[in-house]
């Protein structure tokens, strides 16, 4: 099997590095710190004419904009832990991932609307806790098994070659696109919160929606869930063995293509819990699917592909950053504020081409 | 490990059967004018060779680059917003400059490849799946800027761009794409036997080995991808001349994929079949509502989507090389090494003509 490594040069532990190559290579990071002190200043201090104004004086609104973008961040992980489980471990770019997060929405809307027994103009106090728990599992539920199917009819023959992965998991994303389309219409439909986690609480003045905060609350119980079933269970440490050796866990005598396709089953019930929650959060029309596939990319590629660690500072990184950067822009330029994801993106690049906790191919 | 011996270039001559039939096809699509109907060639075929010529500079990266890049329906993009902003004079949006229409296209070109070289540099250390992934950020982020920033465009685009007078007339502009096809076809030929062309595929099969020769390897991925960037430029000015339009909507994900669809069903590692798998992707969403046989078995010309996702599927599934692929393996059949002989590689022998090694298993 040929490695791709990078062709940096390294020198051995303990050898002296020419000093002028070092410096060279420490510019980009201590780029990046001069930003992030930069940043830290200007929202403090400098930010007058921004929607939201200088830290200093109003820190209800940073409190607000901090809020958003952890809440947000705890939706990203929880749609993105679902990718980068399934590459860890397989190396499958599941380009259908947002896909599954879609058709998991569509389905917790319509589920919705069954139990409650209303298609439109649903109020939040007509939603009990049932009503939204029940189609959260049962869309999760449905994408994991549509995700299980693709992965054994389309990906089991062929583990190992990524890019024709990638292509039958894009072909198969552009099929379920056009049906979903076909099935659900192109309407944005909304799946309604809870009664009641539907609240506002006062957060230095401001008003704050509880409902962010519980979708914080799940994603929270999502990552430690995650978290344990990876650590304590047998199951999670088969798994993380295979991430680190697979033909080693193989020659061990453990049926890989069972867990294979759990490690499938769990990333597609993630990317459809996710869809559910985005749903309720924003929303599901058509095109959600590739801004979800979109978000789930730029996550793992700033936090390192195959690591849970990286999902959740990516999705911390890339939360704050889309909630902050229209926040804190002069108002004139608010409409600028996509830039700021390509400048993360292009800063963890320039630093880590493989992500904050990426490695570079295995073995 | 072999290198794949469709890319390779060999050492035979210039006259060989693929020649002839390039030079068959451009003469056939020269004259064409004389016997299609105006609608065959100016809608039709036009759009065919537009959609092939941005297709190829995908195929070049892919074939001698190993990367598979999502980003080249973007640079198309960034070409003809560039030079609808630079030449329209007064307009509801964008920045309405008022320059000569050739000094636009210089413009639009050359901002088109300083975006290639500046994104491609940024990714120049990352390679196979990552590529991919970086890139379709890449294009998608490119679609929020334009769908954003109503300094250049705003979600409504930019509307009412004419092309140069020269190329004013609907044929002209169909004998421009021809042309313009036939010269990247041949220059990216061409390439592979250059020394840039060699050591590209070298990078693509074995970045270590060319790393230890000393050769500079991001650099040779970056320049690759702003030679490729600078042709998506061209079809793109293509494209907006032929549309006389832009919006954001039509540089999302969607179109974006459109292009490597095309790629993938002509097959990925041959130039022919950049413009080839345009002609069945414009063929089929063009003259699929004229089959009756269509709609009686259920497929609406409105669910075309599902129809080219399952053809792009069935391709993937049974054979990675595209139509391409399938129709030269014919022809290899006799004087081909053992080496090639299968047509689903296993993962061990490697994957030649899924554009390189550097997609192989881990």
């Amino acid at each position: 099997m040929s490695t791709v490594v990078e062709p940096e040069v390294r020198a051995p532990e303990g050898a002296v590095k020419p000093r002028r190559a070092s410096a060279l290579r420490r510019a980009p990071v201590w780029g990046v710190r001069l930003a992030l002190l930069l940043i830290a200043l200007w929202v403090l201090f400098l930010a007058r004419n921004t929607p939201a104004g200088p830290a200093i004086s109003e820190p209800g609104r940073f409190a607000i904009t901090m809020l958003d973008g952890l809440t947000y961040a705890g939706l990203l992980f929880v749609v993105a832990s679902g990718f980068t489980l399934i590459f860890g471990l397989m190396r499958t770019v599941n380009m259908a991932h947002g896909s599954l997060f879609l058709l998991a929405g569509f389905i917790g809307i319509r589920m919705q609307q069954l139990i409650v027994g209303k298609t439109r103009n649903i109020a939040p106090d007509e939603v009990s806790m049932v009503a939204w728990v029940v189609p959260l599992l049962v869309g999760a539920l449905i994408a994991a098994v549509v995700g299980v199917i693709v992965h054994q009819v389309f990906l089991r023959w062929n583990q190992g070659q990524e890019l024709r992965q990638a292509l039958i998991t894009l072909a198969i994303s552009v099929v379920l696109a056009d049906q979903m389309l076909r099935m659900f219409g192109g309407l944005a439909l909304t799946m309604v919160w809870p009664g009641p986690v539907t609240h506002f609480i006062e957060i230095f003045g401001q008003r704050y929606a509880t409902s962010r905060l519980f979708m914080l609350a799940v994603a929270a119980v999502v990552g430690v869930l995650l978290w344990l079933w990876l650590t304590k269970t047998r199951m999670g440490m088969v798994i993380r063995a295979g991430v680190d050796d697979e033909p080693m866990v193989r020659a061990l005598g453990i049926n890989i293509g069972l867990v294979f396709a759990v490690t499938f089953f769990v990333g597609a019930f993630l990317a459809g819990m996710g869809g559910v929650m985005g749903a309720s959060f924003s929303g599901a029309a058509t095109g959600s699917d590739g801004a979800w596939l979109l978000n789930s990319l730029v996550v793992v590629i700033i936090g390192g592909l195959g690591s849970i660690k990286g999902a959740v500072a990516g999705s911390l990184l890339y939360g704050l950053v889309v909630a902050m950067s229209p926040a804190y822009l002069p108002s004139r330029y608010t409409f600028y504020s996509i830039i700021f994801t390509f400048v993360l993106l292009a800063l963890v690049l320039a630093v880590r081409p493989y992500g904050l906790f990426g490695r570079p191919g295995t073995e | 490990m072999s290198a794949s011996a469709f890319n390779t270039p060999r050492t035979r001559g210039l006259v060989n059967a693929r020649t002839i039939i390039f030079l068959g096809v451009i003469v056939l699509l020269l004259i064409l004018p004389i016997f299609g109907t105006p609608f065959f060639v100016n809608n039709v075929m036009t759009r065919v060779m537009i959609l092939g010529l941005i297709a190829a500079s995908l195929v070049f990266l892919a074939s001698y680059g190993g990367m598979i890049s999502l980003a080249q329906w973007l640079f198309a993009g960034i070409a003809g917003f560039m030079f609808g902003n630079a030449s329209l004079e007064a307009g509801a949006r964008g920045l309405n400059l008022g320059w000569d229409p050739w000094v636009s296209v210089l413009f639009a070109l050359a901002v088109t490849t300083v975006m290639a070289f500046i994104l491609g540099a940024l990714g120049s250390r990352t390679i196979g799946i990552y590529f991919l992934m970086l890139t379709l950020v890449y294009a998608v982020i490119g679609y929020f800027f334009f769908a954003q920033v109503v300094t250049v465009s705003g979600p409504g685009g930019v509307t009412s761009i004419s092309p140069p007078p020269l190329l004013a007339e609907r044929r002209t502009l169909y004998y421009a794409a021809v042309v313009l096809s036939g010269i990247v076809y041949l220059v990216f030929r061409a390439l592979g036997r250059t020394n840039f062309g060699l050591a590209l595929q070298g990078v693509r099969d074995d970045p270590v080995r060319m790393a230890s020769l000393g050769f500079n390897v991001p650099f040779h991925r970056v320049l690759a991808f702003t030679l490729a960037g600078f042709v998506a430029g061209i079809g793109g000015l293509l494209n907006v001349w032929f549309n006389g339009q832009i919006d954001p909507a039509s540089i999302a994900i969607g179109p974006t994929l459109i292009v490597l669809i095309v790629a993938v069903i002509g097959g990925i590692s041959y130039f022919e079949g950049a413009w080839l798998g345009a002609f069945v992707y414009v063929g089929a969403s063009i003259y699929m509502r004229e089959l009756p046989l269509v709609d009686r078995i259920g497929i609406t010309p409105e669910r075309f989507n599902t129809v080219i996702g399952a053809l792009v599927l069935l391709i993937m599934v049974l054979s990675p090389e595209g139509l391409v692929g399938i129709l030269s393996r014919g022809r290899r059949m006799g004087r081909r090494s053992p080496a090639e002989r299968s047509i689903e590689p296993p993962t061990t022998a490697g994957e030649p003509a899924q554009a390189g090694s550097a997609l192989q298993d881990r």
